[in-house]
Order: C-alpha cells, then structure tokens, then sequence
C-alpha cells in the first residue's frame, strides 16, 4: 500500500465524483425527451430507427405493456443469438472456420448475452466466429444494457409522476438509451482501447515464429468495439477467455483505469439522474453515497486481504492470477468494481484471489449486484432495498412508510420482496442441487473449502447476473449449462418484473407533501440504516454457506493448511 | 336551546392518567389464568396456521417432537420443550391482549341480551325484546329503564346514566331537538321519561360494534398489518430455504474437508436453526401489538371502528380542531367590567353580580367570581332581597333577577347587546353611543360583549373572554414536530380568531366558519395530499367527520355524526384527538420496533449455532476443534449448550417482550429523524447486542444446572 | 404477436446499427489511425513476425530472459491460468518447482502464474535477478545485461498508472541485437 497506490484510487474515485453527475444530467435529458447536444447528429437517425422499426414514440405504455414488450424483445433476441450460435461455421466472418455450438453451451451462452450475465462457460479464441461475437454477442451487450437503463428509468417515472398509470414507452427509450447513450460511450471508448493496442480488425489471426522458433498464433478479431460496450454496459463478457486479464483486451494501465471507470460510470451517473428526477438532488446523492460507502468498504477489505502474507503459500504477495502491469491494488480494485456492478470481466482470476478478496467479491453479487450494480439494474435492485428501508423505517416513526411522498403498501413490499429474494432462491437452490448431484461437483479445480467456493460462486454469479467466475469450476457440462441458464434467466427477469410492477402500483398514488413528521430519505442517518438493510435483508441468508467458504478458508490458510 | 341546560361538555374528562391506572392485563391475575388457558386452546392447528411464522415453529415443534421418540436424548427433549413453550408464549401473547377485550364484551353482550324495550304501537305499549326493535320503532323509557337500542329522543327529556359504556358515573342530559339528542343502547335512564325513535338495525348498534370491535381485533387486518406479514413470510420462507439448502452444502463441505461424522445437521439442530432465525419475536407479538393499540384506544373511551382507522391516525397531518371545548374552555369568562358614562365601576359590578348570581352557566359564575375577585363582592343572601330570578330564554336572551325593594321592583337583566337594548328602550330608557362603542371594541378584541342594565338604565358592559385552556400551546408545540399541522375552526370574526390563533400558537385558523365550510377545507387539504383528522358533534358536523381521514365524533353528540365518523370519542373530549394520532403512530413504532429487534436477534443466533453445527469441520485431530471455533465469539460451553440456549433465549424474549408489546413502546413527540435513530439505537444495535448477553448468560445457567 | 413483429423489426434495426455498423466504423478509424495496434502490435525481426509485443511467449534457453509462469503453457488459443486457490497444495506444489528452478530468491511474481498466461511482462526485480544467468550464458558483463534492464524499464504510464515493468520479449529482441 505505497503512495502510488493511494494516488491511482483517489483518481479513480475523484474521476467518478465528476463523471457521475456529467453524465447522469445528459441521461436525464435522454430520457424526459429533451433535446441533447448529440441531437442535431443523432436526431435523424433516431428518427429513421422510429420509422424502421415502425415504432411511436409518443405513445406511452402501463407497466404491464412495457413488460410485454421488454420480455418479447429479450427473448426474441436470445432466440435468434441461440440460433446464431448454432449455425455461426455456416455463417459469414468466420476466418478460423470455427464449428457450430452444441445447444447446451449456446443456449447458456444466448441466455448469458441476454440478460448482461455474460457469463462463459467457453473462451472466444477457439469459440466464436467475428459474426457471432461482434452481430449476436455484442448485440446483446447494447439491447440487455439498454433495457436495464430502461427499467429503471420506468421505475422511477412510477415513484415521481404526479399522475397518469404509464411509465413510458419502452420502443422509445430503449432506442434512445442506445442511441445516445451507450453508441456515442462506446465509439470514444473503443478507438481510444484501439490506440492503447486493443485489436480491432477483421483479419485472420495472425502467425508469428518466436525467438525460440516456435509457432505462435496471436489471435485477432473487432475486439475493441465488444470490449468498449462490455464494460459500459456492465455486460463483462470478454472477447478473449481470460477476459481484461489478457494482454489484448486490457493492453496498458490506462485501459485499465478506463474499464474500471467505464463499468461505474453510468451506475453512478443513473444516481444522479434518479436525483433529477425526483426533483431532489439529495435523494440521488444519498443512493450513492450508500453504494460508495459499500463500495470502499468492500475494496478496503479486499485490499487490505491481498496484501497479508500467505502462510499456506509461504508467498508475500498473492501474484498468481494476476498481471504485473496491473499489480496488486488494481487487480484487487477492479475484482470490486467489477463485483459490485454486476459487469463480471475480470483483470485477475478471482479464484485466485485470497478467500477475503474472493468472499468480498462473492458478498458483492449476493447482496443482489446493488453497489452500484449493474447498468440500471444496480439502482433498481438498491430502490428495492430503499422500499424495504422505507417500509421498516417508516414503521419505527410511526407512521405508514412512504417513499418521495408516495405511501409503501402491501403491493409494493410483495412486489420488493420477490424482487428482493428471487436471486436468493436461485442461489441457494442452486448451490444445494449442485452440492447434492456428482455433477455439481465433479468439476471443480480446488479440493477443501475452495472447491466448494467455486461452486457457490458460480451460482450466485449467474443469479446475479454477474458474469464473473471462480474459473477454475468446468462449466461447460449439461449440467452447469443448463442450471445456470435458468439462474441468469429468473435471476433477470424475476427482478425486472416486480419492478415494473412497482413503478405500475406506484404510478398512480399521490405525492404526500413532506412534514417533520415525514421519515427523510436522504441524509446519512438513512444511508447507514440502508447499508444495514442491504446487508442484513441481503446477506443475513448466506451467513451459513459462507461459513462453509469463504469464511472457513480463509482461517484454514491463517493456520497454513492446504488441499 | 337552553344555555344553562348543557352539562355534557363542561364535565370534566377524566384524565388520560386516571385510565391508565387501571390494573394491566398482566398484573390481573384472572386475566393471566384465563391467557394461559387460551394459550392451549390456540395450539389448534386452525388457529396456527394463521400465523405462518409461529406455523413453522409449530410444525418444528411436533417434527422434534417425533424425533425425541427415536432418540430421546436429554439434548432433544429439552429443544422439544422449549419449542413447545415457544410457541405457547406467542399463544399467550395473543391471549393475553385479547383478554380484557373479551372480559368487557361478555359484560356488554350480558346488557343487551337481557334488556326488554317499551315498544309504542300507536298509544299502545308492548313489551319486546331489545334484539326485536326495527329502524324507526318508537319506545318509551323511563326512569330505571334500560334503554333497548340506540336512537334519537324525540320527546322530553331524561338524566342518563352512560357509565356501562363510557365509565364515566356522572349522568348526562339527554333531550329531544338539538345536538344531543342521541342515546346508546345498553344506558339507563335515571330521571324522567323519553320517547326514543330506534336509529339502528339490530346487530348494527353501537353496542354491537363495540363488542366486535373489543372482542376480535385480531379479526380484520389492517393493510400495514399485511404489509408486514408479507415480509415477514418471506423472511421466514428464505429462511427456511437457508437452512434446508445447508444439509447437502454441509455434507459436500465435509466430503471436501475429507471428513465423515463432524458435522451435526440432524433435523433436530436444523429446525432448531430455522426457528433461531426465522421472525418468530415478532411474529410471535404482531397480533398482541395490534390487539393492544386498539385496547389503549378503548381504555381511553375512544371506539375506533376499525384497526385500520387507528392505523391512520398515526399518518394524520392535518388536525382541524374546534376552537370552543378544544383549544379554549367550553365557556367565556368575564374578563372586565366597563361601565356606561356615569356609571360608577362598582355599581356595574355589583349589578352584573345580582343578575348572575343564579346563573349557574361557566358565563355566569365566571362574573360572580370577578366581581368577587375585583370589589370583594359576595354572595349576599338573596332571599332577604325577596329576589326572583329571571331566566335565560331564547325569546329573551337576557337572564337576571327582579328584586322586590321598598321602592318597587327592581329588575337588573344581561344579556346580548342588542337584546338588552331592545329591553331597554321598550322601558322607556335610552341606550348611550358609549355602550355601543364598548361593545363594538370588545367584540373587536376577540371577546364577547355582555350589556348589563338596570330597569331603563344601561349600567355598562361585561366583557366575556375566550379562556385558551392551559397546557395547549405546548401540545400544539410538539404536534408541529411530529409534522402535523392544527387548523382552529370557529364561528368568530377573522379578528377575534387571530387573536385566539396566536394566543393558542395554532398553524392556521378558519373564522367565521359554516359547517360546510369544514367540508371544503377538508376536501382542499385532501386534494394536497394530506390525511385529516377532526372532532365534531353536531348533524352538521357529519358530512365533515365522514370525509375526514380521521373523524372522532363525540359520544354526546347526535346519531348522525357518531354514525359519521370512525371513531367515537366516550368522553366528547375533543383533545381526546390527539392522544389517538399518538396512539396510532405508537402502535406502528411498536411493530416497526420489534421487527427490527427480530431480525438484529440473528447474527448472535447465528454466532451461537453455526460453530455449533460445525465445530469439527476441518479438525486437525478427531474429536478437536476445527477452523470455525473461532466463530463462537461467546465462548459457550459445548455445541449443545449452544443451541439450547439459542432456542431457549428466542423463546424468553416473547415472554420477556409482551409487557412492551401490550403498553407499545414508548413514545415522544419528535421529528421523524430523531425517532428513527432513538428507535435504530434501541432495537437494531440494542436487538444485536442483548442476545449475545443473553445467550451466554443462559449458556452458563444450563451448565450450572446441569443441563448441558 | 404484435410485439413479436415489433421486437423483430427493433432487433434488426439495432443489430445493424450496434452489430455491424458500430464495429466497422471503429475499425475504420482504426485502420486509419492506429493500424499497427489494431491488428496486434506485431513485432518483426528481420521482416519475420516473431510475435506480438502484448503477449508474452515461451521461452526457455538460459540466453533470453523469462517471462512469468503460465499455467496453459504460454498457448493463445485459448490462454489461461491455474485458478488454483490459496490454500491449493498444487498450488503449493508449483511453487516449490518454480523456487527450485529459479532460486530461493526469486521474486514471488516469478513463481506464480500470471492471469492470462500471457503476462508480458516481469518486475525490474525479476529482470536482475535473472541478469547474472543472462551474462553468464552469453559472456557479457553484468553490468551491460543491468544497464539493458534499466533502459528497457516501463514506468508507471504518464506517471501515475500501473507497475513499474519490463516487456520480456522486447527485452529479449534487444539482447539479440548487436551492439
């Protein structure tokens, strides 16, 4: 913990503090319909995209038709990738001439794309033609992004409108998200990935005789444009296997720096734009401040983890996984960025990581992907948690709860709770299936404690939408194809849902003037009193399994013993 | 209407106080007697599964239970028993609340069964049974008679002896026209004779609420209620899921550590777990708390008709409160004498002192007691004097006396300017420019004017003022910082109305209101979105009180505006309005309270029982302890011990929570900020930290025993 | 099914614009502008590609530095690391090899594997660590094989980001070249 280090992380969070609210104003002129500084580039085409797609923007949808909408389009989409996937050695762009996949690992593959898991049960170097990764795969880094953007911007039209029962027009936002948010991002991102050595061609990979003589493939592809949007969208899905570990994907500490700004930075600007909002910008700053207080205290213990010496190892400093150009404290930096935001690359193999650093990691996605979290999905999950504060608050003021002054009743507290726990479910269903059948653990890379790690990891890494991976668990088998297919896909859309369906309930109720009397929802007493109900609500019910993990490993490595 | 025939609202209320005296339900030990058998009663599967989270407890009762037969271990019987026990402390609890409620309701349901009614069939009398009078029957009561139903007078007028519903043993007037003319079913008649006209279907009088309402609480939900008992379920449901996905994760974490036989999932430690955390505190205590919050209302003579009118209460925002009865004493009091050109003060006082000398209105004693105070007038003995006393009619509008002297009879008459004025001049006297000055200047200064003459003789004016009632401004004070803002609603001129508003230190004040006008206001502050709350007794009154969020009618007043409004206040005492918004908000702080401390409960269980289970995981020599001993933070005496004083401990802190669950947590006016962090401070750090004491005490306790 | 037909025209619209448009404009302007980084930053010797200069490669003569252990053997397609946990005893295992191969005062990065498998790079300290080796092969002094390191030492990019480093191959190539 030298002084550099301390000055890399204030950059990295002073650039965040400035970014947020720079982007989360331009977010909130996207989406009330303002017109933005892009609009005399971009107008025409969002008009042409409007008169393509056959769409009305005007006309504005109740929550049930925005879900409707939002389901047919995810999983048509998914549809059509699985369908893709399956025939890619058929399709153009393939210059490896890689074969077709087998369903089980497309299907995963398609519901992982589809729902911003991106989780990989395989690596693209000897997976995935150009098509498949740059016409389905990167597709659905943009569409599945944009629909979590949209669903929270749904949600918080549902907690501040004054009247009416729509929470807009789904076709509309999700092209405008697309087009004005995430499209400009990714183009500046990936040129200036492409200038630091990121490759970004269509040429066939490339043969080179090393000095020793030998043969080296150096594989290639549009690597750039998928990596930009994988980290915007916090989809984390790598081009390469080893993700932003790799030399190609994440060539220089620079890029570095900007994939981890780039996974919080729209997180951390919707904050702000839910502060716009409202009308008050408090509100917004109070959701971030709780998940920056997460965020640090995740980080801190991670980084304080990975610099203890090993005694199982003897080793001073936890090196395997991770990159020398990165070293210590951005590997471990970005192992809780990326956690925290349900984005998943990875720039060091967090199964390597010391069991605190990984348990961090892991408490980061089963609290729910909420600090920060994914594109719009980590702020509706964290406003879940704000109902449910709400509620539990609002009773110990004595008064009905109410949130921006609209009254949290029975409907809203089911509709939070499903969304709460559905992921918990997953999770713990999941883990159990898996620990019971010899599939679940035949595969694993890690005798002891750790071994069953990775497989709880992997579970809550699909619940959560995450993406990232104790890699060393073999998950490309029928049976982890499948079970984390369904996990990825309830652990999306039995969130996104009840959701809608609170921003429908919401919707119509009055606004109740604040008073004293009136429980504020901003200010430090209510961040502390979130963080405790994100905590508790959110991991009160992994205390168990993670004893068995994370928790036991890492008092077997104090005692130096090994398996 | 008579002014000096109005006793009901100058009975004084009895004090919140006095209420509270009454022995709680837990010190009453025939109360408790029946409880404990109640808490038998309710093991009726029926009744548990009303409560899924006492349910879960229930069938780990009975699975442990059948486990004791195959193993009975000292270790099984004892969790078995405790379970038993946990669950018969929430039956208990639920008893117990109920308790008075029923003791009450069979005394009502005794005096309505019981009573006969007089039935009018023309001229004719007929003896029915109460439960047979229709709508509209007309019945006679006289003195002794109970009276069959609820109903307005419609002819004479009677004493009547409200005590079997309101407590209160002072009788009250009851008389045809005018705003108290309804009477309640199950009071007597103590004087004289009525003709009541039925107002109620029988099964819908206010009897019959009052014992629904007293007897089943737990009936009707309210929606918060639901609300929480949905995250409750959910809570328990994940809970649950927790802990049955721990066998198989155990069993693989043992097979990984290369271990057999180290680890205790049996399904005795498991449910011993779920029942650990699942909400079983509150879960336990819900229907007590919402049982007791509706039974402080009752002791406070206030019948709200639903729990979810009190739950309102707490959300009020808005009071609109009468100013007369409620913000000032029912009655004006004289305030000063100001005398006519002329006229020596004196004389005016002393004047003013024999006319009101048998007037036995607050008006009235309220000048005897100036004069007294300001010439050291007394009461002189009036029947030397061969006084008449002249009383206040509504023809007239003056009251006074005629005291028959040597030189003739004197008449002295009070009264309303204009009256007296009128009075006067028909007597050939004159009435001085000054006068109506004075009258005009007290009437401008938020006072009532009182002209007091002397056969032609105008001697002056008696200036009546508003007495704003000691204490109120500081109510007013705190109501502002819980957030609820309080309107004055009064008849006077905007002048007089800001004058008492500032003395009073209300928001806002409505004057020279029309009944309709409450209605409007109500509907103006609804349409902002605030919930409001206000009093009332008249017909008038009723359209308001039936809009209002929060209508509390005066028990006295007429049957329209009880019917009206959703609760009804016993003692018509109009302050009465804020004790409901506290307890309302109370009965909400209560619940958000313990559900905090149940949830804060776990980490300790968890502390206690998860070493427990896997102590030997990991164990570097058979038998030793493993890496997770490092867990058991309070040291505990052996795996057993753990988790018998875990489920030991969650089933004392119901027992130990029912005294806080009936009386409801205390409470304080303050902003809503300072009561989330008095209340996060006492039941979340304080439900994290009391269980680990309390495990470890008991902990030592089962091995000083020898139980473990 | 209205929705169907709409999701099916948005989807088209958007692969086009996101899946095809998007890329070929960014690799337009990288064809442009960075066409080197963009298809690799291959490095030649010679006219020959002897490999890319992100990527680390396998090499083994006691002549050439060595890059940092790869637990897929320095494969690209795909790479990989161990994922072997903390308290792995292959993990354990390894590491001794490593420490016996290397010398008990190898740097720790030395003796794990790297995330990618193909970590380029290795600290100043590793480079002299191996610098005697390096001489003593190829019969230069220490000093000139110390003096190589420190000219081809990366620092923090712009000063702040990032470990001070070394590219092994890069390095390497220089060593090959004459004086």
């Amino acid at each position: 913990m030298q002084a550099h280090d301390w000055i890399q992380l204030a950059i990295y969070l002073a650039a965040l503090f400035v970014l947020a609210p720079v982007l989360g104003k331009f977010m909130h002129q996207v989406f009330s319909g303002e017109r933005t500084f892009l609009a005399p580039l971009l107008g025409p085409a969002e008009r042409l995209i409007y008169k393509l797609g056959g769409v009305d923007a005007q006309r504005e949808m109740r929550w049930t038709g925005y879900v409707v909408a939002l389901l047919a389009f995810n999983v048509l989409g998914g549809l059509l990738t699985l369908a893709q996937l399956m025939t890619q050695a058929w399709l153009p762009l393939n210059p490896e001439h890689l074969p077709n996949l087998p369903f089980a690992l497309a299907l995963n593959t398609a519901v992982s794309f589809m729902t911003n898991t991106n989780w990989q049960a395989y690596s693209g170097e000897n997976t995935m033609s150009y098509l498949s990764q740059m016409a389905g795969l990167a597709v659905h880094n943009f569409t599945s992004a944009a629909t979590g953007i949209v669903v929270v911007i749904a949600l918080i039209r549902g907690l501040t409108r004054r009247s009416g029962d729509t929470v807009g027009n789904f076709w509309a936002d999700l092209v405008r998200c697309t087009l004005y948010i995430l499209l400009p991002l990714s183009l500046v991102f990936s040129v200036v990935l492409v200038q630091q050595g990121v490759p970004q061609t269509f040429q066939e990979y490339a043969a080179a005789k090393t000095i020793e003589g030998a043969e080296q493939i150096i594989p290639l592809g549009p690597a750039a444009s998928q990596i930009a949007i994988k980290q915007l969208g916090t989809n984390g899905g790598g081009f390469f296997g080893v993700n932003s570990a790799h030399p190609f994907e994440n060539p220089t500490p620079f890029t570095n720096f900007l994939e981890m700004l780039a996974i919080f930075v729209i997180p951390a600007g919707l904050t702000y734009t839910l502060g716009l909002m409202t009308g008050d910008r408090r509100q917004g700053w109070t959701i971030f401040g709780a998940m920056f207080a997460l965020f640090i205290m995740g980080f801190g213990l991670s980084w304080w983890a990975e610099m203890q010496p090993n005694p199982a190892t003897g080793l001073v400093s936890n090196m395997e996984g991770k990159e020398v150009r990165l070293g210590i404290m951005n590997s471990t930096l970005f192992s809780t960025i990326t956690t925290d935001a349900s984005c998943g690359a990875v720039n060091a193999m967090h199964d390597s990581l010391t069991p605190i650093a990984g348990g961090v990691a892991l408490v980061n996605m089963l609290l729910g992907e909420v600090i920060f979290g994914g594109v719009g999905a980590g702020l509706y999950g964290m406003l879940v948690f704000v109902i449910l504060t709400v509620f539990l608050a609002g009773l110990m003021v004595g008064r009905t709860p109410e949130y921006l002054g609209k009254k949290i009743e029975a409907r809203e507290v089911k509709w939070a709770v499903v969304a709460a726990l559905a992921p918990c479910v997953c999770i713990l269903l999941g883990t159990a299936i898996a620990a019971s059948v010899p599939a679940g653990s035949a595969t694993i890379n890690n005798q002891g404690a750790h071994g069953f790690s990775e497989i709880l990891y992997a579970f809550t890494s699909a619940a959560a939408n995450n993406g990232s991976a104790f890699a060393g668990i073999g998950v490309n088998n029928d049976f982890y194809n499948y079970a984390l297919a369904i996990c990825m896909f309830l652990g999306r859309f039995a969130v996104i849902v009840p959701v809608l369906a609170i921003a429908g309930s919401m919707v119509g109720k009055k606004i109740a003037p604040p008073s004293p009397g009136t429980f504020p929802t901003s200010g430090f007493t209510f961040i502390g009193l979130l963080i405790a109900v994100v905590l508790i609500v959110g991991g009160l019910n992994f205390f168990p399994a993670l004893s068995l993990g994370p928790i036991v490993e890492h008092l077997l490595m104090a005692a130096g013993r090994t398996f | 209407m008579n002014a000096t025939l109005n006793p009901p609202t100058s009975t004084p209320a009895p004090a919140p106080e006095s209420s509270r005296k009454k022995p709680t339900a837990f010190t009453d030990p025939a109360l408790v007697r029946g409880a404990i058998i109640d808490s038998f009663v309710k093991l009726d599967p029926r009744t548990q599964i009303r409560n899924p989270v006492m349910f879960v407890v229930f069938v780990g009762a009975i699975l442990t239970t059948i486990a004791c037969f195959t193993d009975p271990s000292g270790f099984n019987i004892q969790v078995t028993l405790w379970l038993w026990f946990t669950v018969l402390f929430a039956n208990f609890a639920e008893a117990i609340a109920e308790g008075r409620g029923k003791a009450q309701a069979a005394t009502l349901r005794k005096m309505r069964t019981t009573t006969m009614a007089r039935r009018l069939k023309g001229d004719r009398e007929e003896k029915v049974a109460a439960g047979e009078l229709r709508k509209g029957d007309l019945v006679v009561c006289e003195n002794g008679d109970v009276i069959p139903s609820d109903g307005d007078v419609v002819e004479g007028i009677a004493s009547v002896d409200e005590s079997a519903i309101t407590g209160e043993s002072a009788p009250v007037i009851r008389e045809s026209g005018g705003d108290h003319s309804a009477v309640t079913g199950g009071t007597r008649v103590i004087s004289d004779r009525i003709v009541i006209r039925i107002t109620s279907e029988p099964g819908n009088t206010f009897l019959d609420r009052m014992i629904t309402m007293v007897e089943s609480a737990t009936r009707g939900r309210t929606p918060n209620e639901i609300a929480l008992g949905i995250l409750l379920v959910s809570l328990t449901f994940v809970f649950l899921l927790a802990v049955g996905t721990l066998r198989p994760i155990a069993q693989l974490s043992e097979k990984l550590a290369g271990q057999s036989g180290v680890i205790n999932v049996s399904l005795v430690v498991l449910v011993c777990l779920t029942v650990c955390l699942i909400p079983t505190t509150i879960g336990a205590l819900l229907s007590a708390i919402g049982i007791s919050g509706i039974d402080r209302m009752i002791q406070r003579n206030v019948l709200a008709t639903s729990g979810r009118a009190v739950e309102a209460a707490g959300d009020i925002d808005v009071l609109l409160l009468d100013k007369t009865g409620t913000i000032t004493l029912g009655n004006r009091q004289a305030a000063a004498f100001i005398p006519a050109p002329g006229v020596d003060e004196k004389d005016l006082a002393a004047a003013a002192h024999l006319a009101s000398l048998a007037d036995e209105t607050p008006e009235g004693r309220s000048i005897v007691v100036l004069a007294k105070e300001r010439f050291n007038l007394r009461a002189r003995d009036v029947a030397e004097k061969h006084a008449e006393f002249v009383p206040f009619t509504a023809q007239t509008r003056m009251s006074g006396v005629d005291l028959t002297t040597p030189e003739g009879i004197v008449r002295m008459r009070k009264g309303a300017a204009e009256s007296v004025r009128r009075w006067v001049v028909e007597n050939g006297g004159e009435y001085p420019q000054a006068v109506t000055e004075a009258v005009e200047m007290v009437s401008r200064s938020g006072g009532t004017p009182l002209v007091v003459a002397e056969q032609h003789c105008v001697l002056g004016v008696v200036q009546l003022k508003d007495v704003v009632k000691g204490g109120i401004r500081e109510r007013f004070a705190q109501l502002r910082k819980m957030g609820i803002r309080t309107i004055m609603i009064t008849g006077d001129n905007p002048m007089t109305a800001a004058a008492i508003a500032a003395e009073a230190g209300v928001d806002d004040f409505m004057a020279e209101a029309k009944p309709e006008d409450k209605l409007a206001r109500i509907r103006e502050e609804q349409a902002k979105d605030h919930l409001v709350a206000m009093t009332g007794d008249g017909t008038n009154d009723a359209p308001a009180l039936a809009q209002a969020d929060v209508g509390v009618a005066m028990s006295t007043g007429t049957q329209a505006a009880r019917e009206a409004g959703n609760m009804v206040d016993l003692d018509s005492n109009p302050t009465k309005l804020i004790e409901v918004v506290e307890i309302g908000k109370q009965l909400l702080m209560t619940r958000g309270a313990l559900t905090t401390f149940s949830i804060a409960n776990d980490i300790a269980k968890y502390f206690a029982i998860i070493p427990a289970m896997f102590l030997g995981l990991y164990a570097t020599e058979a038998g030793g302890k493993g890496p997770l001993a490092a867990l058991d933070l309070m040291h505990l005496h052996s795996p057993q011990s753990a988790i018998l004083s875990a489920v030991i401990f969650n089933a004392l802190i119901i027992i130990a929570l029912i005294p806080l669950a009936l009386r409801g947590v205390s409470y304080r006016a303050l902003g809503a900020a300072s009561v989330l962090r008095r209340n996060v401070l006492i039941y979340g750090i304080g439900g994290v930290l009391v269980p680990f004491i309390g495990i470890k005490v008991l902990d030592l306790l089962l091995v000083a025993l020898h139980l473990a | 099914m209205k929705n169907i037909l709409q999701s099916l025209r948005i989807l088209l619209v958007l692969t086009v614009l996101t899946g095809v448009a998007y890329p070929l404009v960014v690799t337009a302007i990288a064809r442009v502008a960075f066409h080197d980084a963009a298809t690799g930053s291959l490095v030649k010797k010679g006219g020959e590609v002897v490999g890319s200069a992100l990527l680390a490669q396998k090499t083994e003569s006691p002549k050439y530095f060595w890059p940092r252990p790869s637990a897929g053997d320095f494969a690209t397609v795909p790479s990989g690391a161990s994922n072997k946990g903390p308290t792995s005893a292959d993990l354990v295992k390894s590491i001794a090899e490593r420490r016996e191969k290397l010398g008990k005062d190898a740097p720790d990065e030395m003796l794990t594997a790297s995330g990618s498998g193909l970590d380029p790079h290795i600290s100043p300290a590793s480079a002299k660590q191996q610098a005697p080796r390096i001489a003593s092969e190829r019969k230069l002094p220490l000093d000139r094989i110390e003096n190589l390191i420190e000219l081809y030492t990366e620092r923090p990019q712009f000063g702040i980001f990032g470990e001070t480093r070394i590219n092994v191959l890069t390095l390497n190539l220089a060593l090959d070249q004459p004086q």
